[in-house]
């Protein structure tokens, strides 16, 4: 088992995941534009799919998780698609993308 | 700009899910991520108003101040992690005998595939129904 020798591996990808959430979360906190908080949320998608990919190779398990990274992927891509969707549809009602100006829930 | 820049790091995602020897899941990743997302964003930017020159020119301003952080953040926090931290051993694991995607994907994972199925037409109706423009009281 090659495990000792991707320990080191392991926790270089881990950083560059941990960064990678890291600009998914504060894209999220910082922007008032719909479609960025969507880009956003993808960031942070994108970094659990690295991380499950990497967790397979380090265990010796790459079909599962290619199986599961693919599974995810899936997902994502609805969710992006639905949500691409309501923004359009905000935009139709109030006429903007921007976060501040839905004001319709506010009671 | 930024549906550009998310296309850009699902290429390098990619790259290195090719390195991590899972070479099915970041062709996945390269044509559903890099191109399926990046239409359907660039779609919405483009279905909605665009903005005018002085309006991008305050904003752009406005996105600068809000985001000089994020370098420093990432920065930090990766000289954190790389020069402070102790790396613990991984524990060291059963070995298992090698198994083919496609018995995992087609035959393990198989209600994996329905529920993706599922998801697929979820969204699909999903979408159907956010965008089917309001008929009139005509019917037209």
């Amino acid at each position: 088992m090659m495990v000792s020798d991707n320990s080191a591996l392991f926790w270089i990808f881990g950083v560059f995941t941990v960064l990678l959430a890291i600009c998914g979360f504060y894209c999220i906190l910082v922007t008032r534009n719909f479609i960025r908080t969507l880009i956003g949320l993808e960031l942070l998608t994108k970094a659990v799919t690295l991380l499950v990919v990497l967790a397979g190779y380090v265990s010796g398990r790459t079909a599962i998780s290619q199986s599961l990274a693919i599974t995810i992927i899936v997902v994502e891509v609805v969710v992006i698609a639905v949500a691409a969707g309501i923004v359009f549809g905000i935009f139709k009602q109030i006429g903007s993308l921007n976060v501040t100006k839905m004001r319709n829930l506010k009671g | 700009m930024s549906a550009i820049a998310l296309a850009s790091a699902s290429i390098v995602l990619t790259l290195l899910m090719f390195r991590l020897d899972a070479p099915i899941a970041a062709v996945f990743e390269l044509s559903v991520c890099a191109g399926l997302i990046t239409v359907i964003f660039v779609s919405t930017i483009s279905l909605t108003k665009p903005v005018t020159r002085p309006e991008l020119k305050q904003q752009t301003k406005n996105r600068i101040k809000r985001y000089w952080y994020l370098p420093v953040l990432v920065f930090v926090t990766a000289a954190f992690l790389g020069f402070y931290m102790v790396y613990p051993e991984l524990p060291a694991l059963v070995s298992l005998p090698d198994i083919d995607f496609r018995d995992v994907m087609w035959k393990l994972r198989q209600t994996d595939i329905l529920g993706q199925i599922v998801i697929i037409l979820a969204g699909v109706f999903g979408v159907v129904v956010l965008l089917k423009e309001k008929m009139n009281h005509d019917g037209q």
